[in-house]
């Protein structure tokens, strides 16, 4: 009945959601180097811009992205603050012993925010857009040059998907176990660390044991079903479409961009 | 032909013998009930039939195939199983990538894997589900794909295991009529292990099993009229037959049926003629 | 204990596109001593219903507001309360109510977990000791294990042993007397004969009867036999897509059996040949369960003669 929500895909039709997810996954690849690539707020900006762009595309709600931010809010006031506190530099505000805050300083710490931004937000983005089947199927189609040195790239992928399908099932039950013990007068919330571990191997064997059980039919239905880990063929096959095109030459023009203005402009200001 | 032939078959899980000197047959086109209480056997029988479990002592032949290492995979592809567990016989969260996987597994071309996917989920209705999600499936349309995967590699056989035990009522009634759909229109075998005495009426043959023999065997109405026989067992009468048995004890002269229809007749023309 | 529940509202997934409206302004009330059912499809918003009634699944009202769930804002304000717990109320004792309201789960024998049955059962009595008193000594604990599990129908031999050496149905009645070995007051249980068999499905509906009473005043079950339903209830509550749309004794229930067919909801035998019986000019007045139905049957042959 309740639906765990795995993963964080939001089910909508969009652009973005229609791509390719190995093109997805290359862009995301893409972007990431074009965000360390970027050594000024002109190259950000150009990424910023791109990422923006990506998101009206998706129809993800604004809100949604946000969520994906705060979630390493922390890391990013830490960040802030330590290079804030110890960047040093020439133009000093105000300083107290080893601490300085200086202007430099400032701008070093707004530069590695805004990364870490995109570096959160275009990771979720995908996981927004694409659901985990096709992440994983994406993965194995990006891993397939791997069967030339026998990495089993198969079996790999048949792992993943199992385990996509077994997850939410375990989660629930966790939830139905804990719950169980709760109305058996389990406390999982108070007392120090080790109570609080120990509060928890009333749901850890149960659901050791629901694994292992599960495990033990899923092996059974897939005997029955002649899997033998030899020769298989695949029904699905990921097609690239002109999306994919279009995004592919974003992607470049992306990275050449932020090359250019690396080359021309030179370091941060 | 017999669809399946076990003779002489022993099997121990190390222990007690659980299986013992059985001899049991499935003709083709026939569908079977087995009807045994928990730990009497019949869920091992379903293993054996298919190879996952092999026998100690004794042979199974499937459409004249002995099951050997040999053609342990010949016969895998001629009899599917279907467990109990709705939640635990799927591989991939999307539908019709889960019926695929058997016939991905015996290396079909893509193309024909298509027309499988198409046809099993045709055959228990769910063609519609066929790009949703496995986890936002009722119990009884995840066991309806999971039949649909066992389709897909063309059975000649159909195994359910309990398939039914862990459903709604809705849900067991969608499993009865698909399988029952597929014993008469396409025509193949079907073994139905169960503890649903309701389920087992739909059978053509009914079989008692307890600890690890057949010990009844029959017409599923003429195994139900024998309900002495049936407590012996740990079976209990389904209820039709105990309100029979107790308006017969009560002094009325009604014959044991598992027909609701016939029932109300008879006890209908015994009201009238009494009055 | 009295159970009373006044436009109880739950949705899971506020404010997501996965949003399910489980509860509907559902009102209800159990009174003490009753054998209550509740029945209805899967997804008809039963288990969410009697996850309430131990506070496994609180009203918004009773959590702190930083706790409370988005979305629920359009939720009117509802009320819950059994016996003087008010399920409303941030204040409640939450665990106090979870001693006084046991909770059997579907398929309750994979909850177990420790290495003796006697520990599994123990489980509950040594959780729930109030503050401030002493833990309960070896002894006692020894007696209420041995007491729990004879009233499940179950040898006091078997409390040394793993629960995972015994069969499936002895370990779903371990698993019961681990709940009730508390003495809750009121006792809930979602679909306890699921996936037994016809022998075992009628153990368990014995053994709740030997619960009901001395042990536990009020039992409450989730069911999708109507039979059962039928044979044991006082009174009947039909949840149908997040709302209580019937609640009758079974007597009356099953007479308007037309209305539960067009919920896509079973009747019981008794129902079914009563109507078969109907339409062959013979009305029977019965309860519809099996003894009264076979009764009253005799009785008309009889009564012609």
């Amino acid at each position: 009945m309740k639906e765990v929500a795995f993963g964080q895909y939001y089910p909508v039709d969009s652009f973005v959601h229609r791509l390719d997810p190995r093109f997805k996954i290359v862009f995301l690849i893409g972007f990431i180097v074009a965000i360390f690539v970027a050594s000024n707020f002109y190259g950000l900006a150009v990424c910023a811009s791109v990422l923006i762009a990506a998101i009206a595309f998706s129809r993800v709600p604004f809100g949604k992205i946000v969520r994906a931010v705060r979630g390493v809010l922390f890391l990013v006031i830490f960040t802030a603050l330590i290079n804030i506190l110890f960047h040093g530099g020439d133009t000093v505000y105000w300083s107290y012993g080893i601490l300085c805050v200086s202007k430099e300083g400032i701008l070093f710490s707004a530069y590695l925010v805004i990364r870490l931004v995109l570096l959160v937000v275009c990771s979720s983005l995908l996981t927004y857009t694409t659901t985990p089947v096709a992440l994983t199927d994406g993965i194995e189609s990006l891993l397939t040059p791997l069967k030339w040195i026998r990495f089993p790239v198969h079996a790999l992928a048949l792992v993943m998907s199992i385990a996509l399908r077994m997850i939410p099932i375990l989660m629930d039950e966790t939830e139905r176990i804990k719950n169980a013990q709760k109305a058996r007068g389990a406390d999982f919330e108070s007392g120090n660390l080790f109570k609080r571990v120990k509060a928890f191997i009333p749901v850890l064997v149960p659901l050791l044991l629901s694994a292992f059980r599960r495990a033990d039919e899923l092996g059974d239905a897939m005997d029955a079903r002649c899997y033998n880990g030899g020769h298989r063929t695949k029904y699905k096959k990921l097609r690239f479409s002109w999306r994919d095109l279009v995004g592919a030459l974003l992607g470049a023009a992306l990275i050449t961009g932020v090359v250019l203005l690396r080359v021309y402009l030179g370091d941060i200001v | 032909m017999n669809a399946i032939e076990f003779r002489g078959v022993d099997f121990s899980y190390g222990g007690d013998f659980c299986i013992r000197g059985l001899n049991f047959s499935v003709g083709e086109g026939e569908f079977v009930a087995v009807l045994g209480h928990n730990g009497s056997g019949k869920s091992t029988l379903a293993r054996l039939a298919n190879g996952i479990l092999r026998a100690d002592a004794g042979e199974i032949r499937v459409f004249d195939t002995i099951l050997d290492d040999k053609h342990l995979f010949d016969v895998r592809k001629q009899v599917g199983v279907v467990f109990q567990n709705p939640d635990n016989q799927t591989v991939a969260s999307i539908v019709e990538d889960d019926v695929a996987f058997g016939a991905e597994n015996v290396a079909l071309p893509r193309e024909e894997i298509g027309r499988r996917i198409e046809f099993a989920l045709r055959a228990v209705g769910m063609e519609e589900a066929r790009k949703s999600t496995v986890a936002r499936l009722s119990g009884g349309q995840k066991q309806r794909v999971a039949i649909a995967g066992v389709l897909a590699l063309k059975p000649r056989v159909m195994i359910l295991d309990e398939s039914t035990a862990m459903l709604d009522p809705r849900g067991r009634r969608e499993i009865a009529d698909v399988v029952l759909r597929l014993n008469k229109e396409e025509k193949i075998t079907v073994v139905l292990i169960t503890h649903f005495m309701e389920e087992a009426l739909l059978a053509d043959r009914a079989v008692v099993m307890n600890r690890g023999e057949i010990v009844m065997e029959g017409k599923p109405e003429e195994i139900f009229a024998r309900s002495e026989e049936l407590l012996t067992y740990n079976l209990a009468l389904p209820r039709i037959g105990l309100i029979a048995k107790s308006l017969r004890e009560g002094g009325m002269s009604v014959k044991d049926t598992l027909d609701i229809e016939k029932l109300a007749d008879e006890i209908a023309e015994e009201i009238v003629c009494g009055s | 204990m009295r159970i009373v529940a006044e436009d109880l509202t739950y949705i899971y997934n506020p404010a997501s596109p996965f949003a399910v409206k489980a509860l509907n302004g559902v009102s209800l009330t159990v009174e003490e001593g009753e054998f209550f059912g509740i029945i209805g499809h899967t997804g008809s918003g039963k288990s969410t219903f009697v996850q309430h009634l131990n506070g496994l699944i609180r009203l918004p009202s009773s959590l702190k507001k930083r706790k409370r769930p988005r979305g629920w804002k359009n939720i009117p304000p509802a009320v819950l309360k059994v016996g003087d717990f008010d399920l409303a109320d941030p204040k409640t004792d939450f665990r106090a109510l979870r001693k006084s309201v046991g909770m059997v789960f579907q398929y309750p024998e994979y909850q177990l977990f420790a290495e003796t049955v006697k520990e599994d059962v123990a489980f509950g009595l040594k959780n729930f000791t109030e503050k401030g008193k002493a833990k309960p000594t070896d002894e006692e604990i020894a007696a209420a294990v041995k007491d729990a599990l004879h009233v499940v129908g179950l040898d006091e031999g078997i409390a040394e042993q793993s629960p995972f050496d015994l069969s499936g149905g002895q370990r779903r009645r371990v698993a019961i007397a681990g709940v009730i070995v508390t003495r809750p007051e009121v006792l809930v249980l979602d679909e306890p004969a699921a996936g037994l068999d016809p022998l075992g499905k009628r153990e368990i509906m014995e053994l709740l009867h030997r619960i009901h009473g001395d042990w536990c005043k009020t039992v409450v079950i989730v069911s999708h036999d109507m039979d059962e339903i039928a044979e044991n209830c006082t009174r009947v509550a039909v949840f149908s897509e997040g709302r209580v749309v019937r609640c009758a004794p079974p007597a009356e229930l099953f007479k308007d059996a037309a209305s539960l067919l067009a919920l896509g909801l079973d009747i019981p035998l008794t129902a079914k040949l009563t109507l078969a019986l109907e339409k062959r000019g013979i009305s029977i007045d019965c309860d519809y369960t099996m003894k009264d139905f076979v009764r009253r049957v005799l009785a008309r042959k009889g009564g012609g003669q």
